[in-house]
């Protein structure tokens, strides 16, 4: 049994007929194609398959792709514009807040709304706002960096140093 | 500072250059394994056995293979027809892909499952019905060796016990006299527990067979795909895939660890099924299986000493280990290594008598022993000799950063012969301890500790660590994989207009190869760094190299890009003598152009000189601008560092808290300074995770206790401090551009300086040590054991 849903992706609707029982995030990686969403872990704990669902950032492991139907959702794809980057994807590159690039995807989408309701977080506000996450690269420092880096340029306020600081 | 030789804009050596390869990940369009996705793929998935030793009395694929969309079912029975059922380990021991008749751990694959998607293949796999005799397995290494044990590997002819191998090295009489006439003996015994790699991206593959043209293409999840596909080809030529009919093209990886260097049976059932059905299949694992079945880490038990003088003079170090490999020695080391360089372990520390000996033991637990960012059991070794130092300071009463200082080996007496046969390249550790204690304050920080004593509330904590890392893998008359030398590869391509295309026998998992190994041709042949791309992982296109692990891809393959660009430089200035009409005498070099010596306006670009290698060179020189270099390292190189870990302990809770942590590497010449200090930070949590957070348990009846991301604590940011870092730079002598490999340095030198602090903050309490993982737990336990609830009760 299958049912036809219509998920709109980065602002494009994408009709197609999946069973019931098919995760949020094989939907848009094999239905849609769009890979950049990936997938850490069989628990809902590692964040790698992070979007932002009606402008809210879901585990999309955790829904599914039933449940999304007439929802907004934003994958990592939909970031950068004709103007260019999205902030979050400019800080992450310049503060080297990515290896490998797995975490890379959902990190910056959990990211986005973090500074969306708290557009000045602590250190202490972003560790914890970033905790879902699972990083196994970076040790987080720059990751820390690149969202601070972000919240002064989505102020428009003088922007950090993005070269490394040594002891 | 760091001094570099070339301009901003050439971007060599010492440049703080952003990383190339983040276009692409930053915006979604990484290519991982999972991505790729053939017309007709099906999708395997595999039965795991719940028990971790049981006889298979028979398997029924019935039910799954009614199923509308199964395609198949494959068992050991299935793959033995044509011999695939077995599979050599890099250990040269034996591996099963399929077990015919018996399951040696939990999670072991039973058989797989092949369907026309995901879903299907799940649902099948749920419904084949396999029934077990369950036999009591062997989980305790120690008990493994008793007389009445079980033989688990009794397919191995004449095998009459769990025993694998012995191994040694050092002067045994010459240590046992030290530590017989010695003022001081500190001893004691320690599990370094398994762990799990677990980088974000679990492994898996897409096997595609095409019958008309006897080809496999494989995509698979690997930190060596050259040596994967020799591996392929010595487990299948006999059935005609010979390895020229074979490539292996290793995408994105969403990081390795080590974890991605052995040969899973997976990889090897999607191949078999895809030689047998002509279809492309993927097999991709999930978080469970890769915790539970893929290859482990460490778990080393070691029972360790020190001898020394009164005064605090390390004399004589002697270590005893049983390693528990599991069902198979699967270890992923050098062949002639069965405990990969563990006998690094006598340290950073200046004295002559030091004794190792190891034995391997098969159990009921997953095969494995592979590196977890880590060069080979280097981390167990720094483990020991770093927590040794730390309990003979204290024994002799000495503070362990002074007694270290006493101990080191001098800067001026590398290379240095070690007792267990190793020659240190080059260090400056006295300088490393020196830079880390003042960018911590160490000195203000014993009295804080005192005064916090005093107090009561919260216990101060200060643990040192100065190791020595062994990497660069190495030296090919000692240095093999089944056989293969350990050398790695660069070609270098310079187009007509002056960019260059190189390619490398390695595979970068996150290490941003893309941008450092442009840095090192850009350094050595002028043309800017963003002008030259990089390739590595198809082995199609790439020249043979060993691979990327035990911090061994920029002391040799690095090295040999540094080796192909001086080849094209000597190159280079032939045809700019012929085009100056001087001779090459006359000429010298400054990065990007040769000139006259002494008319410095007569010159010639690089961007020049290539563009006559293609249009005007000199009679009787070959066209073209081309080089590939194999590079055999002289001997490996000897990174070391000096950490210092603060931590507080809660008196009431025992909560454990890193308050500051101060990395100082020295890795020698460094290529990006921002690569590097984004290494060093990652290396770091990663050494703060089996210092206080992972471990992979097991019960007595083999069930694992915490198999998944639920249970198994990879460090979130909350746990993982904010590091600070620094660097000394003692170049290494015999390397081209002077660098030693740094990506696993801090894994291996953090874990002591963690556990060196917690034991430091709770010493006054009577605790002379404690076991890794260091958990609030464990530390409530021994400070019972020590009577100190009751004292405040
Ligand atoms: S895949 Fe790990 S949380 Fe979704
Ligand atoms: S960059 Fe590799 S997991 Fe985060």
């Amino acid at each position: 049994m299958t049912k036809k849903i219509t998920l709109k992706i980065n602002g494009t609707e994408h009709t197609m007929e999946v069973e019931p029982r098919m995760l949020l995030v094989h939907a848009i990686r094999e239905n849609v194609s769009l890979t950049g969403t990936h997938i850490g872990c069989d628990t809902s704990s590692c964040g790698a398959c992070t979007i932002l669902i009606d402008g809210k950032s879901a585990k999309s492991c955790t829904v599914l792709a039933v449940q999304a139907q007439g929802k907004e959702i934003a994958t990592v794809e939909g970031l950068a514009t004709a103007e260019g980057l999205h902030p979050i994807q400019e800080g992450f590159h310049l503060n080297h807040a990515l290896h490998c690039g797995f975490c890379t995807p959902g990190m910056m989408m959990r990211a986005i709304e973090l500074l969306e309701k708290n557009p000045n977080p602590t250190e202490e506000e972003i560790r914890w706002g970033i905790s879902g996450n699972l990083c196994r690269c970076t040790g987080y420092n720059n990751i820390v960096k690149a969202i601070e880096w972000t919240s002064a340029k989505m102020q428009g306020k003088d922007l950090p140093s993005t070269e490394p600081e040594f002891v | 500072m760091i001094k570099c030789k070339t301009s901003k804009e050439i971007g060599g050596m010492g440049h703080s250059k952003k990383r190339k390869e983040d276009a692409r990940f930053i915006q979604g369009k990484g290519n991982y394994v999972d991505d790729v996705k053939l017309p007709g793929m099906l999708y395997m998935d595999i039965v795991r056995s719940p028990y971790a030793y049981a006889k298979i009395k028979n398997i029924d694929a019935s039910a799954a293979l009614a199923i509308p969309g199964v395609v198949a079912v494959v068992t050991g029975k299935d793959l033995e027809k044509y011999g695939l059922h077995w599979m050599p380990t890099l250990m040269s021991d034996t591996q099963m892909v399929l077990p015919t008749d018996t399951v040696m751990y939990q999670a072991q694959e039973v058989a797989a499952v092949i369907a026309t998607s995901r879903y299907l293949a799940r649902d099948g796999k749920e419904a084949v019905m396999v029934d077990y005799e369950p036999m009591t397995p062997v989980m305790d290494p120690f008990k493994a060796l008793d007389e009445d044990a079980p033989v688990l590997r009794s397919d191995q002819e004449g095998k009459s016990d769990n025993h694998i191998w012995h191994w040694e090295v050092g002067d045994k009489e010459k240590t046992e006299n030290v530590f017989n006439n010695a003022d001081v003996v500190v001893k004691q015994q320690m599990h370094i527990p398994r762990i799990h790699v677990a980088s974000i991206e679990t492994c898996g593959c897409v096997a595609s067979y095409n019958k008309v043209e006897n080809h496999l293409t494989m995509y698979m999840t690997t930190q060596a795909p050259h040596a994967i596909r020799t591996v392929i080809a010595l487990v299948a030529g006999h059935v005609g895939l010979t390895e020229e009919k074979i490539r292996v093209i290793s995408p994105d990886i969403g990081g390795g660890f080590g974890g991605k260097v052995p040969v899973y049976p997976g990889y090897v059932i999607a191949i078999a099924v895809s030689f047998l059905t002509g279809a492309p299949i993927k097999w991709i694992e999930d978080r469970s299986e890769n915790l539970q079945a893929d290859s482990f880490a460490r778990d080393y038990h070691i029972t360790a000493e020190m001898a020394g003088t009164k005064d605090g003079k390390i004399q004589a170090t002697r270590f005893k280990v049983l390693a528990d490999h599991g069902y198979t020695d699967a270890s992923a080391n050098p062949s002639k290594f069965p405990t990969g360089l563990f006998s690094i372990g006598t340290g950073s520390y200046d004295y002559g008598a030091s004794y190792m000996e190891a034995d391997a033991v098969y159990t009921n637990k997953p095969p494995g022993g592979v590196a977890y960012r880590c060069s080979f059991r280097v981390t167990e070794a720094v483990h020991a000799i770093e927590r040794m130092t730390d309990m003979f300071a204290k024994k002799v009463g000495k503070d362990p950063a002074q007694l270290r200082m006493e101990n080191f080996i001098k800067k001026e007496d590398f290379p240095w012969a070690s007792p267990t046969g190793w020659s240190y390249d080059s260090g400056d550790y006295h300088a490393g301890l020196q830079k880390a204690m003042d960018a911590i304050g160490y000195h203000d920080l014993r009295k804080e500790q005192i005064e916090m004593r005093k107090e009561g509330k919260k216990f101060l904590g200060i643990g040192i660590s100065t190791f020595t890392e062994v990497v660069g893998a190495g030296p090919a008359k000692d240095f093999d994989i089944l056989g293969i030398k350990m050398f790695d590869s660069a070609e270098i391509r310079v187009h007509p207009t002056g960019k260059a295309i190189a390619r490398f026998g390695t595979k970068s998992q996150g290490q941003g190869h893309e941008t450092t190994y442009a840095q090192i041709i850009a350094e050595e042949l002028g043309i800017p760094m963003e002008n030259i791309q990089i390739e590595e992982g198809d082995t199609d296109t790439a020249p043979y190299g060993l691979g990327t692990y035990a911090s061994r891809s920029t002391p040799t393959a690095g090295a040999a890009a540094a080796m192909a660009a001086r080849k094209l430089r000597d190159k280079a200035k032939k045809i700019a003598a012929h085009l100056l009409e001087v001779s090459e005498q006359d000429l010298e070099w400054e990065p990007g152009k040769f000139f006259v010596k002494g008319a410095p306006e007569k010159a010639k670009t690089i961007q020049e000189i290539v563009f006559a290698a293609y249009t005007n060179h000199p009679e009787g020189m070959e066209g073209g601008f081309e080089a590939t270099h194999y590079y055999d390292p002289p001997n490996l190189t000897f990174p070391s560092g000096a950490y210092i870990c603060v931590a507080e302990v809660d008196a009431e809770t025992c909560d454990i808290k890193v308050r500051r942590f101060v990395a100082i590497d020295d890795c020698g010449n460094i290529i990006n300074p921002m690569i590097v200090q984004g290494q060093v930070h990652g290396g770091l949590t990663q050494g703060i995770a089996p210092a206080m957070y992972e471990e992979l348990i097991y019960d007595e009846s083999g069930n694992i206790l915490n198999g998944t991301f639920m249970d198994y604590l990879v460090p979130t940011a909350v746990e993982s401090p904010n590091w600070e870092t620094g660097h000394t730079v003692t170049p290494a002598p015999h390397h081209p551009i002077g660098a030693k490999g740094v990506g696993e340095s801090p894994t291996v030198g953090a874990p002591p300086a963690i556990v060196n602090a917690i034991v430091d903050a709770v010493a006054h309490l009577g605790i002379k040590h404690l076991e890794i993982p260091v958990t609030p737990f464990k530390l409530f336990k021994e400070l019972q054991k020590v009577g100190y609830f009751k004292k405040n009760a």
